[in-house]
């Protein structure tokens, strides 16, 4: 049970808290690291970067992964760049400057500490990058080069072309392999985690299943660290890979960690938008091309003329409109919101009415085609792939779409779960986007915890705990084997007539329409009225065919979806209970005349972290965010 | 638009395999190749019978997980895309399609579509890193870097990783695929260190792993959803070369940079 909730932030000045702090940690002597198993789970960003740096200090590390390689996380698939306050334009930035965008840019629902860390630590993760050999663009005299992202007016992002996230996961998966030969880390890809294993109140171990034996096995350690990414699935269509899921973190839930601000999930402007229902997943369209395009409506509802009979005076460009200091480059929620607005409206384009015209002859006519082409080519080439349409003669067509998880598992400021021994680090944690995410931050904040924070902090705890050898077969072990049996039994055992995906569809259309782009309190009362009927009609009709001792891809699936089916009411209560609009999470009860959403510091100037009660709506704690270096403002971008 | 589909179908490594024939029916030309099998899959399941497995996850062409041998090419018949990336529109109405998973020595048959390519990660782990610890690195500006550099170095690190290269050659080599890392990091000041001895252990891991040799016939190129370029092949040629005669002119014992963990 949780009875406070410490986020053990250190005092003193903010420029000096991380060193301060790192001093007075203790240390694990390098003979000691040796006998020290840690368990690594996930190998993304955050993941591989944290599983080489504990390898590299001595201890040993055991590293899981779902997929065939370390290497096909989804980290991958991030397009865009990563932020560092280098100030290497000279145009104004610095670690102050890109903490206040940051905790500005979360609307205030962040903690000071942790975003100056990560500001802070953002340069060093440059020059790691660089030192593994990551290709960042560069100019022609052989610097390192930036460019402007969403909703910030410096030029502070490394990239490399439109595959940063490919880059940077390449390094932290070369670094992994290092210590792998080096024989510090074990790596056990296609193994998934299924529980987790408690031991008088210490995470000490996890079951996971052998995705090709379906062999379950039991792995003990000294401590556990959870690097198993978002849960923008649970929505069904969104940016993440198929993959992607909240497995991991939700059974973490279930044995006592803390699952903060669930609620503050973003939507990102500019996907491609759906189309029919054997859809899989939602295509991203990097946020770069806002840099250039513009964003644009017909003024009139429904109309249906070609974008080019469209006259310039008959154009709506809304976000250049309503927020004329960024215009098109206004952060992810506000245009995600902008967008649903015209369509709500009945201005939208294209099959449904669900989407808007991303518009580039503007920069095509003052540029040049070829500069078009060089800095958005492949972009253009994958919508054509996808759409059939071509982006230099007409506009795109774009449309919000679910991407990032701001909420995660609560962690204090050394990355533990309320667990003792359970670490949480990259997006499967809470801390640092706050209620919304810039761009390009979160690639920097999973390096910031694997390469640079959990290492610190790890080895503290590793120091101080009272940690007694538990074998492989000690009771909770036997607990939670037992657990994760009956439940793969109960899957296959159903034999119904309805497929996992038919009801992973239906709970990410309720939660699109109750619990999305805007949510209020009779959609999301309706939304936890029926998700229970939903979730007791999977378990009595869903079909799983096969058995557990296979390579059984469905079964897989179906285990992810059951736990979506429990999650997604995680989700609605926290929404429901959040009565303000910040960041990400919009009610419709709490906006102004125009449409821009009303914080309320005085009641949720908090992390809502939720407890798990079997049977029962979790227990909501709450920790109290405290300013004291920077006055919450209205975050405006007017 | 409707199809008909010709699909490996094998229970485990140990079973044999063989072509089984499925209808699809009700594809939109929209619909990605894989959307498309998941409709297949779909209609599988309710009927009660064993979907066909196969391996995906991003989705948008990065991750490399998917796998498809597609009328006999690797990622079907465009260039430069991996099947993920395919769409049915690319297809005329009624075709006959053939669907068979990587094939390669090295990469032996799971289930299905989904092989092993493991070997792959084995050979990243014999040498395609920069050998260097976390903390305590040079300001990211202190060795300059020309943007052709950066931009060749870049071309080679796009490798996803996939294994298309090995399924499209008749040797079932795996040369482009190491090309592409050792590449990547010799064009770079950063990956000069360990130059010598990465391109040797490399090419060591790739023969033990039971890969082939080149035979300078393309194919890799042809169908590498990155089309990255045989160029690399030559680049590593060079660099093996250059390894013999660089390694011939040290002592051994220079050569082993992890005599400080054994």
């Amino acid at each position: 049970m949780i009875t406070k909730l410490d986020s053990k932030i250190p005092s003193g000045p903010l420029e000096t808290k991380w060193d301060r702090h790192r001093f007075s940690e203790k240390l694990v002597s390098p003979s000691n690291k040796r006998k020290l198993t840690i368990i690594v789970v996930g190998t993304g960003l955050a993941g591989a970067s944290a599983a080489s740096t504990l390898g590299q200090l001595g201890y040993q590390v055991e590293c899981f992964c779902f997929h065939d390689s370390p290497r096909r996380a989804h980290s991958i698939a991030a397009q865009g760049g990563i932020n560092a306050a280098k100030n290497y334009q000279d145009d104004g930035d610095s670690v102050g400057r890109l903490f206040y965008d940051t905790i500005k840019g979360g609307d205030f629902r962040s903690r000071e500490a942790n975003v100056y860390r990560l500001a802070q630590i953002s340069t060093q993760i440059i020059d790691q990058c660089v030192a593994l050999g990551i290709p960042f663009a560069r100019e022609y005299g052989g610097q390192l080069a930036n460019r402007s992202f969403g909703g910030v007016q410096v030029s502070r992002t490394f990239y490399c072309r439109g595959q940063t996230g490919q880059q940077l996961l390449l390094g932290a998966y070369s670094a992994l392999c290092w210590q792998i030969e080096r024989g510090q880390v074990t790596m056990r890809p296609r193994t998934e985690m299924l529980d987790l294993i408690v031991v008088d109140g210490q995470a000490r171990g996890i079951v996971v299943r052998d995705l090709v034996t379906g062999r379950l096995s039991v792995h003990m350690a000294y401590a556990v660290v959870l690097a198993t990414g978002g849960y923008s699935n649970v929505y069904y269509l969104s940016t993440n890979a198929n993959g992607s899921n909240v497995t991991a973190t939700y059974r973490a839930w279930k044995q006592g960690a803390a699952f903060a601000n669930p609620c503050f999930t973003q939507i990102h402007p500019t996907a491609i938008p759906p189309g029919d229902v054997y859809q899989a997943k939602l295509t991203l369209m990097s946020e770069s091309l806002r840099n250039d395009g513009r964003l644009w409506v017909p003024k009139l509802p429904a109309d249906t003329r070609s974008p080019h009979d469209i006259s310039e005076g008959e154009r709506d460009y809304f976000l250049e409109r309503r927020y004329p200091r960024f215009g098109n480059l206004a952060p992810r929620d506000i245009a995600s919101r902008a967008v649903k607005a015209v369509c709500d409206e009945g201005r939208g384009v294209g099959p449904n009415g669900h989407g808007v015209y991303l518009d580039f002859a503007g920069v095509i006519e003052q540029q040049g085609f070829d500069v078009v082409r060089e800095r958005y080519g492949n972009l253009f080439e994958m919508y054509h792939r996808i759409t059939g349409e071509d982006a230099y003669r007409a506009p795109m067509r774009i449309y919000p779409a679910p991407h990032y998880t701001m909420g995660g598992l609560w962690v204090d400021y050394n990355l533990m779960s309320t667990i003792p021994g359970l670490f949480v680090i990259g997006e499967a944690n809470f801390a640092d986007h706050g209620a919304n995410r810039l761009g390009a931050s979160s690639l920097m904040q999973g390096l910031a915890d694997g390469y640079f924070i959990l290492p610190y902090t790890i080895g503290h705890y590793l120091a101080t705990a009272k940690l007694p050898p538990v074998a492989e077969d000690h009771a909770q072990a036997s607990a939670a084997l037992h657990r994760v049996t009956s439940r793969i039994t109960r899957l296959l055992d159903a034999k119904g007539g309805r497929t996992a995906a038919s009801f992973h569809r239906d709970v990410g259309r309720l939660l699109w329409n109750h619990c999305g782009m805007s949510r209020d309190e009779a959609g999301l009362k309706l939304a936890l009225a029926s998700i229970p009927a939903l979730r007791d009609a999977f378990w009595r009709e869903v079909v799983v065919p096969g058995s557990g001792d296979a390579f059984n891809q469905e079964l897989e699936y179906a285990g992810r979806v059951a736990d979506y089916l429990e999650f997604a009411e995680l989700l609605c209560h926290d929404a429901l209970h959040r009565q303000e609009s910040c960041g990400a999470h919009f009610r419709e009860e709490h906006q102004t005349g125009d449409g821009e959403p009303t914080r309320d510091d005085s009641r949720f100037a908090h992390v809502a972290a939720w407890e798990y009660r079997e049977g029962t709506i979790p227990i909501l704690h709450k920790e109290p965010l405290a300013f004291e270096f920077v006055q919450p403002t209205t975050r405006s971008y007017q | 638009m409707r199809f008909t589909l010709n699909i490996w179908r094998q229970k485990g490594p140990n079973e044999a395999g063989r072509f089984v024939r499925y209808e699809a029916s009700d594809v939109s030309p929209g619909m990605s190749f894989l959307e498309m099998l998941d409709a297949v899959n779909q209609k599988l399941l309710v009927a009660g019978e064993e979907p066909v497995a196969f391996e995906q996850d991003c989705r948008e062409g990065i991750c490399g997980s998917c796998s498809l041998v597609i009328d006999g090419i690797p990622h079907g018949p465009d260039r430069g895309i991996t099947t993920c990336q395919l769409y049915m529109r690319r297809f005329p109405d009624g075709a006959s399609i053939t669907i068979e998973p990587w094939r390669a020595r090295a990469f032996p048959i799971i289930k299905d579509l989904v092989v092993d390519r493991s070997a792959l990660d084995r050979v990243m782990q014999a040498g395609g890193y920069i050998s260097v610890n976390t903390g305590g690195a040079v300001d990211g500006n202190v060795l300059l870097i020309g943007k052709d550099r950066a931009e060749t170095s870049m071309d080679a690190a796009s490798c996803i990783g996939c294994g298309a290269c090995v399924a499209a050659c008749k040797n079932a080599s795996a040369m482009l695929f190491v090309a592409a890392k050792v590449s990547h990091l010799a064009l770079l000041p950063q990956g000069e260190p360990e130059r010598t001895r990465r391109v040797s252990a490399m090419i060591e891991a790739m023969d033990r792993e039971g890969f082939g040799s080149c035979g300078n016939q393309y194919e890799c190129e042809a169908v590498c959803p990155k089309s990255i370029s045989v160029r690399f092949i030559a680049t590593l040629n060079r660099e093996y070369l250059r390894a013999g005669i660089v390694e011939s002119a040290l002592s051994s014992e220079s050569e082993s940079p992890h005599a400080e963990s054994v």
